[in-house]
């Protein structure tokens, strides 16, 4: 666990070191790979430099060295073809093996996670069998630790793909095709992604977090996430009516009349420690700055610059506070 | 290809003479003047043409690298806009691949098929020129969308539907999809010509099993490109047709198809990796052992190796598209396929070390080139494997793990052995040496630049950075390691721009080169550097791989005879032989300078034009314009005997 952790925090996506069976033996063979990598180069950079230097002519002369054909080299094919030959067999084994391994989880899973992908962030369907305790959130996903989760990918504009590298390999989010993966993590824990298919101008800014909560932690998440917003209280009343107005026609807040569903949905904002996907922390100034001019934080984002009158930007930013 | 005079047996001479030289350097030369150089059609011309201009193109990509490094030498820099550095890096990756990389090595082949072969020109002469021109307006059509502002800006694969209209409505895509169909034809028609040149302008005697590697490199990649790039041009019509005429072959919404288009680039892309390295494998192969004073250890396994290779590569390409959703069994098949490739290059590389080891190496600017290529290719190989095996790729793939991989392949296999090329047909060329001293700065630079710039990338990688993004957050771990590479690709720029002062320096003040400052062992130096207009006085005949080396390898008693053959002085006047043993069959009409190849290209040229601008009439009249200068190019010519003569009747 603590290891995680650290981990995580010297370099969150790196994928040399995994936790979770959907990764691990990926690791391993990633390892393997590496090393035999490494040796190869290493062996192959003595016998160049050796061969150059050995026999190397003191003369610039070309014309005055003999022209001969020594003997001897063909060994050189057949044995460093033969070794590597066997070798890459071996690595084809090898690689077939850890595929099979990691073609499926090692138990049911325990529930689906529909995501959609989006021009730049990620939209999350929590299913696990009875309706009422479907919900819809954004980029923050939540799982069990120890338990297999499944995903369903569903591509919506553009190609997209999904990737936690510390927990899964990746996998192409492609419009009007479904495309299944599964991810389990074995350590608590916040596990950095992002998208790697090349998606348009704010490619860069498409974070995804997979937080791995103990059961009960987890329960008690999804319970909550079910919860519709409060009404507000009274100095948020303002701030509500300028959300719904301003923001509903493409956010929702479950709860209120607001319902749109081309931006993320915004019931449990609160609970989010990102803003856009990973692009800025989600604290008040933050928060503030974004719903001002969403194009100066992340330039093409769908979002357009609202250009609020002061004061509704201070009310809408305080309603937004609420929505935990 | 025109027979003419049927049954005129050539003359055979014995030696040839300043008489029978002049003669021909009437007949061959290049007339001077602005016009002139316009319409020559002499393959060495065009040869140095198509390398100096995808240079220029190489240099162009290379800037465009040096401000992306910039904006990515720290987190969330803000040089340069998400659109500006989207339209770089396509431009980027387009321009090394298509107007680079490629075009190099049709320049080194075009420059030495004839001289390697022992012939005047290429089977096609004017279809050279037209290769060359429709290159020079395919990128510059390309580049025309830079100061627009509207340059692609999806990645040089292109992929819809972010390619699509609705995602990329601007004319930027437009500008890629007709630069890469009309690039599509030069390639083509090159091909073709590389092809019955090899088929049937080789020399008496210069049988399959003579064959320098570089023509068997460039033969290889010359039948992939006639099988691959249908497949790239096919996709870009379609999509061409989807975003201006409502077609619906990648949409979605209309059960259209995504990743289709992903199948058709790939088939075509992964054997044009191929195409672009198997001609550099080549220069390796045929200079490495003039610098070894050997011939090549183990001929056969390598020409093997080549043509193994790009049939295998054929089979390769969904190893682009494994996180795409594809069914285990498919997974499996192309991964193996992915990591046998990797046998002949194996074959390739212990030849190579071998031909060293058993030689007496001359550590020449050359041969550091092209020696330290091996350590280059086995790491971009080794790389390869690793993201040919599935599991790790999905891992491995989009992040800047493969970015280091495809430098280290197109950097390593191809500028390398090119730059080293360059150092050694320099001389050939221009009749001057390059500078050694110089060379050697140049080596170094660009060897530890490259690899401090790229080498660091593999970590990167490694540590989860995605390719194409244009900035990332601090506290990834990936700050030191780019600002290193930032670094090292500046050092790298340094070592080209070394290159290119000492091209300019030594072309000025270069010592004499003579015929063969090498003494190298094949034809091309059998011929006075420069080379003159005709290439070979008299056609030689050929009796063994190495002509030069004959006496002092004395491995038969047959010797090749390089002054006395046959003298063709009829006109442009060149010799077909049979296909596998070339046994001398016909007297080639070689046609004359032309106009045509260039007018040609314009009209072409003029054609894409006008479907950018959707302009019906601009398309029209380009259209009738490239048809009357076919018309004018294909009317028979007396010359070249296609005029029936009435006492042939």
């Amino acid at each position: 666990m603590l290891g995680s952790a650290v981990s995580c925090a010297r370099a969150p996506m790196n994928y040399m070191r995994t936790f979770g069976p959907a990764a691990d033996p990926v690791t391993s063979l990633g390892w393997g790979l590496t090393i035999i990598s490494a040796l190869v180069i290493l062996i192959i950079a003595g016998l160049l430099l050796k061969a150059t230097l050995r026999a190397r002519a003191t003369t610039v002369s070309l014309s005055t060295i003999p022209i001969t054909r020594p003997g001897g080299g063909s060994r050189w094919i057949y044995l460093g073809t033969g070794i590597s030959t066997i070798i890459l067999l071996g690595l084809v084994v090898w690689t077939m093996f850890t595929l099979a391994a990691i073609a499926s989880a090692p138990e049911a899973p325990a529930f689906t996670i529909e995501i959609r992908a989006h021009q730049w962030w990620w939209e999350a369907r929590y299913i696990d069998g009875a309706s009422d305790r479907t919900f819809v959130t954004a980029n923050e996903l939540h799982i069990p630790v120890g338990k297999p989760v499944q995903l369903r990918l569903i591509g919506d504009d553009v190609i997209h793909s999904f990737w936690i590298p510390a927990l899964a390999g990746k996998t192409d989010v492609i419009p009007g095709q479904t495309n299944l993966a599964w991810l389990e993590a074995i350590a608590l824990g916040t596990y950095r992604g992002q998208c790697t298919e090349y998606c348009g101008a704010q490619h860069a800014h498409m974070a995804e977090f997979v937080m791995a909560d103990t059961a009960a932690d987890f329960a008690s998440w999804w319970n909550h996430q079910l919860t519709a917003a409060p009404s507000p209280t009274l100095p948020n009343v303002h701030g509500e009516s300028v959300f719904l107005a301003r923001c509903g026609a493409c956010h929702a807040v479950r709860g209120t009349g607001a319902g749109g569903i081309l931006g993320p949905d915004l019931t449990h904002i609160m609970s989010r420690a990102t803003l856009g996907a990973g692009t800025v922390p989600n604290d008040p100034p933050s928060l503030r700055a974004w719903i001002n001019d969403a194009q100066a934080v992340k330039p093409g984002a769908r979002m357009p610059t609202l250009d609020l009158p002061p004061e509704e930007l201070a009310a809408v930013t305080d309603y937004v506070q609420t929505l935990h | 290809m025109n027979v003419s005079e049927a049954g005129r047996v050539p003359q055979l001479v014995s030696e040839g003479g300043s008489a029978i030289d002049e003669h021909l350097n009437a007949i061959w030369e290049t007339p001077k003047g602005f016009l002139g150089a316009l319409s020559s059609v002499d393959h060495k011309r065009i040869g140095i043409r198509y390398i100096v201009t995808a240079f220029i193109f190489l240099i162009a990509g290379g800037i465009e690298a040096l401000l992306m490094r910039l904006q990515l030498a720290h987190s969330d820099l803000k040089l340069l806009s998400p659109e500006a550095y989207n339209q770089l890096f396509t431009m980027h990756g387009f321009t090394m691949i298509f107007l680079y990389a490629g075009p190099v090595l049709s320049g080194f082949s075009n420059y030495l098929w004839p001289l390697l072969l022992g012939s005047r020109d290429m089977a096609f002469p004017r279809l050279n020129a037209l290769s060359y021109w429709i290159f020079l307006l395919a990128g510059l059509f390309l580049y025309a969308s830079f100061p627009l502002g509207l340059a692609p800006n999806a990645g040089w694969f292109n992929y819809p539907p972010l390619s699509g209209k609705e995602f990329n409505p601007g004319p930027n895509i437009d500008f890629y999809l007709l630069g890469l169909i009309f690039l599509g034809i030069s390639t083509t028609v090159g091909a073709a010509n590389f092809l019955v040149s090899l088929l049937r302008t080789r020399a008496p005697g210069m049988s399959i099993n003579r064959l320098p590697i570089l023509v068997w490199g460039t033969l290889t990649a010359s039948v992939g490109n006639l099988l691959a790039v249908p497949a790239v041009s096919l996709a870009c019509v379609l999509l061409f047709a989807d975003r201006q005429f409502g077609t619906h072959f990648f949409e979605v919404e209309a059960h259209g198809q995504p990743l289709l288009w992903q199948h058709l680039f790939w088939m075509f892309g992964h054997p044009w990796v191929y195409a672009i390295v198997l001609p550099a494998l080549g220069i390796v192969s045929d200079a490495l052992p003039t610098f070894c004073r050997r011939p090549l250890v183990g001929y056969t396994p390598v020409a093997l190796a080549t043509v193994a290779t790009m049939i295998v590569g054929f089979g390769v390409w969904l190893h682009h598209m494994f996180a795409t959703g594809m069914p285990m069994l498919s997974l499996a098949f192309f991964s193996a396929a992915s990591l046998v490739i990797t046998i002949p290059s194996a074959v390739s590389t212990f030849a190579w070390i071998a031909t060293i080891w058993t030689g007496k190496p001359v550590l020449t600017t050359s041969f550091l080139f092209l020696s330290s290529f091996i350590i280059l290719f086995v790491i971009g190989g080794v790389s390869g494997v690793m993201t040919g095996a599935v599991p790790f790729d999905f891992q491995l793939t989009d992040t800047y793990f493969v970015v280091a991989h495809l430098h280290y392949v197109l950097i390593g296999i191809n500028v390398f052995p090119v730059v080293g090329g360059i150092y050694y047909w320099f001389p050939k060329m221009t009749g001057r040496m390059m500078s050694e001293r110089l060379g050697r700065w140049n080596f170094w630079t660009m060897f530890l630049g490259f690899n401090i710039g790229f080498f660091p990338m593999h970590i990167v990688g490694l540590m989860g950075m995605p390719r194409r993004i244009y900035t990332y957050a601090p506290g990834l771990g990936w700050d030191t390691i780019n600002l290193i590479t930032t670094i090292g690709s500046f050092a790298f720029a340094v070592g080209i721009l070394l290159f290119l002062v000492n091209l300019g320096v030594s072309l000025r003040r270069g010592k004499p080169a003579g015929a063969n400052p090498w003494d190298a062992p094949t034809l091309e130096w059998s011929v006075p550097s420069p080379v003159p207009a005709y290439n070979f006085a008299v056609i030689p005949l050929v009796a063994s791989r190495h002509p030069l080396w004959e006496e002092r390898l004395n491995e038969s008693p047959e010797r090749s005879s390089l002054n006395a053959g046959y003298l063709l002085n009829q006109g442009r006047e060149t010799l077909a032989t049979t296909v596998l043993d070339a046994e001398p069959d016909l007297i080639l009409k070689m046609p004359g300078d032309s106009l045509a190849p260039l007018i040609l290209a314009l009209a072409l040229g003029l054609l894409f034009v006008g479907l950018i601008v959707h302009s019906a009439a601009v398309t029209g009249a380009a259209a009738l314009g490239t048809a009357v200068a076919i018309l004018v190019w294909l009317w028979p010519q007396r010359s070249l005997g296609q005029v029936a003569e009435p006492h042939h009747v």
